[in-house]
């Protein structure tokens, strides 16, 4: 009797009315996710035969996709570009979202802001074509240097390799680097900069003593942002990336297509969700305890 | 110390400060005082060097500030909202201003403990900011200004956000702390019995223009203008006339207390006209309980309202000829009666009971 009152209870309690609200679109998404997730991790643990799947489970696919050289040179590529992704996005991002924090009047930002996410509204292909268009052999950057008669050949190095991968998505990714690192500097009291120049820091020593260690949620939070979608990219390296700037999720792509090998193509889906995760849990952890610090 | 050589700030239309001249000594306890949005920030920045002046000069120990930034001057804030960052530990706020200067971690770590005992809060070095009560971040704020012994301290209100009892301990605390280092403070504040309690010298300040630069005594006691006498405690008003100037004072016809002889020091804004203000603080005036032969003047009125506050009482007497009744103050006494409204009442004052403005 207790026990059914008590439900009645708490089926009238704003969390459950609450619960009611948020359950159908969650488990929508929880649907749409966990659905095709479920499917590749049973692929990678069958076996593709020709035409047939072997649905015995064997870890054969995880122990290719580990030691085989081609794989671990590609995750490495991979994990390397997304690093370098990473930063050169951050350290772009930075001196943009301060920018906007710290010198455009309070009546701007939003102006600013609204500006800064424009490129989003064109597509994502059509963003990469005009970088080839940009860096191509005849492109802009060449056709310049060589009007300017800076360069007798056309550059090489700028299309067609890790180069321009790096810089196609850190353009690509700008927006979603800065608004958090703006998110945090906005946050940051002004006063404190005032107190720090009161007690005798210059600009530079204000920057590091002050400002960076409390714009690092954002900083940490953008890097995250970058690094998952980076890694899973398969687009722009094969568009601007050349042979040697293909990823893993190109060779991933491969399995499940051309090479017809879903179950390894899954293996290594997994594996590189699996690092993705450990990678953002640390970045998550050194977050949280900058904001502890903050709290 | 401190020369403020007419300095003016604008921001835009808004005219903040307008002509400010101060001089604000070695070692002594100054205060800002005014009503909010008068302008004391906005000098306390300048002071700071967080604000240039519009127009006009400051001098900190006879240097011009002209164009010196606020990390290479001789000053150090306390801010309304302590400013505390967030990231570090009590330790490290304290110590942070010490970084730029040449001392072993040993010798850092010594100084920090010595200052945190001289703001009461020894033993907090490991503390994180967010686990400080109010109080404490101001004393935080306060020992990471004073390790760097400045030659001025500048403090932004930084009572106001306290409750009534820790704010009183602090006033007190911070008065002998002033006279322990001797360090001149420019002290902020709009709460008038705050400054008159604390300040050698109080500069009021209404509308960005320092109305009366002087003691609280002579603050309180012979305000120039009404204004001032108004804004610092309570004062009466009458309306009064010119008779005749003497040698000695002024001889003037104050409504509802007839003729009184003012002597000159009791005009310190001086006279001009015949039409002028009688100012008067409750306790200048008392009521007669016996009939004593006290020299003075007298004048016959009624009990209106009757105002207890334990070891004061506040009467409200209407007197014959003034529309509004006199406001007035005694302290209670064994003997002394509490008068009820509708109660006749004697009123006494005396020749310096009375204060002459323009
Ligand atoms: N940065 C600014 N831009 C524009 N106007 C300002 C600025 N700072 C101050 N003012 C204006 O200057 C005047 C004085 O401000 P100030 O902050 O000095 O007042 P205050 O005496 O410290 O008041 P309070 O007691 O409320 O702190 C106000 O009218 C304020 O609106
Ligand atoms: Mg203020």
């Amino acid at each position: 009797m207790p026990n059914s009152s008590r439900f009645a209870k708490w089926r009238r309690s704003e969390a459950f009315r609450g619960l009611a609200l948020a359950s159908p679109p969650f488990l929508y998404a929880l649907t749409m996710l966990a659905a095709p997730l479920a499917a590749v991790v049973l692929f990678s643990f069958w076996t593709q035969d020709y035409l047939t799947l072997d649905r015995t489970p064997t870890w054969n696919n995880y122990k290719t996709a580990w030691t085989e050289a081609i794989y671990q040179a590609l995750m490495l590529r991979s994990l390397k570009v997304s690093a370098l992704v990473t930063a050169a996005t951050v350290i772009l991002s930075f001196p943009i979202a301060y920018y906007v924090s710290f010198r455009v009047s309070p009546r701007r930002k939003t102006l600013w802001i609204f500006l800064i996410t424009i490129p989003f509204w064109t597509s994502y292909l059509m963003r990469i074509f005009l970088w080839k268009v940009i860096l191509g052999y005849n492109g802009v950057v060449n056709g310049s240097l060589m009007g300017l008669g800076l360069i007798e050949e056309p550059l090489t190095f700028i299309l067609y390799n890790q180069n321009a991968v790096i810089l196609t998505l850190s353009h690509a990714w700008a927006p979603f680097a800065i608004l958090p690192i703006f998110v945090a500097l906005e946050r940051i009291d002004r006063s404190l900069l005032e107190a720090s120049e009161d007690l005798g820091d210059g600009p530079v020593r204000r920057f590091f003593r002050v400002t960076l260690p409390l714009a690092m949620p954002g900083v940490l939070a953008a890097a995250v942002i970058v690094f998952i979608p980076t890694i899973g990219d398969y687009v722009t390296p094969r568009l601007v990336g050349g042979p040697n700037g293909l990823l893993i999720a190109n060779m991933i792509e491969l399995q499940f297509k051309k090479a017809n090998n879903a179950p390894l193509g899954a293996a290594l889906a997994i594996s590189a969700m699996l690092i993705v995760t450990i990678i953002s849990i640390i970045f998550l952890w050194l977050n949280r305890r900058y904001i502890r610090s903050r709290a | 110390m401190i020369r403020i050589n007419c300095v003016s700030k604008r921001f835009g239309d808004i005219r903040a400060l307008d002509e400010v001249s101060a001089e604000i000594h070695e070692s002594e306890f100054f205060s800002l005082l005014g009503p909010s949005g008068c302008g004391k920030t906005t000098l306390l920045r300048m002071i700071a060097g967080f604000d240039e002046p519009s127009e006009g000069e400051i001098f900190i120990d006879g240097k011009s500030m002209d164009g010196v930034p606020p990390n290479r001057r001789p000053t150090n804030m306390v801010f309304q909202s302590y400013a505390i960052f967030p990231h570090l530990n009590v330790a490290e706020n304290v110590a942070y201003g010490l970084h730029a200067r040449k001392g072993t971690r040993v010798e850092i770590r010594r100084q920090v403990a010595e200052t945190l005992d001289m703001v009461g809060l020894a033993g907090f070095e490991d503390r994180q900011p967010h686990a400080l009560s109010g109080g404490q971040k101001q004393r935080v704020a306060l020992a990471r200004a004073l390790i760097l012994k400045p030659k001025v301290l500048l403090l932004d209100e930084p009572l106001s956000a306290l409750d009534r009892q820790l704010r009183e301990q602090m006033q007190t605390e911070l008065r002998h702390l002033q006279r322990a280092v001797g360090i001149t403070f420019v002290f902020v504040t709009h709460d008038q019995e705050e400054a008159l309690t604390m300040s050698d010298r109080i500069a009021v300040i209404f509308e960005g223009k320092v109305a009366q630069l002087d003691s609280p005594l002579e603050l309180y006691r012979r305000p120039v203008t009404k204004r001032v006498g108004e804004f610092i405690g309570v004062m009466n008003f009458l309306g009064a006339r010119l008779l005749a100037e003497e040698s000695g004072g002024y001889e003037v016809e104050v409504e509802g207390l007839g003729r009184v002889k003012v002597p000159k020091r009791q005009a310190p804004g001086g006279v001009s006209g015949s039409r002028l203000t009688a100012g008067i603080r409750p306790e200048m005036l008392t009521l007669e309980f016996d009939d004593a032969e006290i020299p003075g003047r007298r004048a016959n009125g009624k009990v209106v309202d009757t105002q207890y506050l334990g070891d004061m009482t506040y009467y409200e007497i209407a007197l014959e000829g003034i529309g509004k009744p006199l406001t007035l103050s005694m302290r209670n006494t064994a003997d002394r009666p509490i008068l009820e409204p509708g109660t006749a009442a004697k009123v006494r004052w005396g020749p310096d009971s009375v204060l002459l403005l323009n």
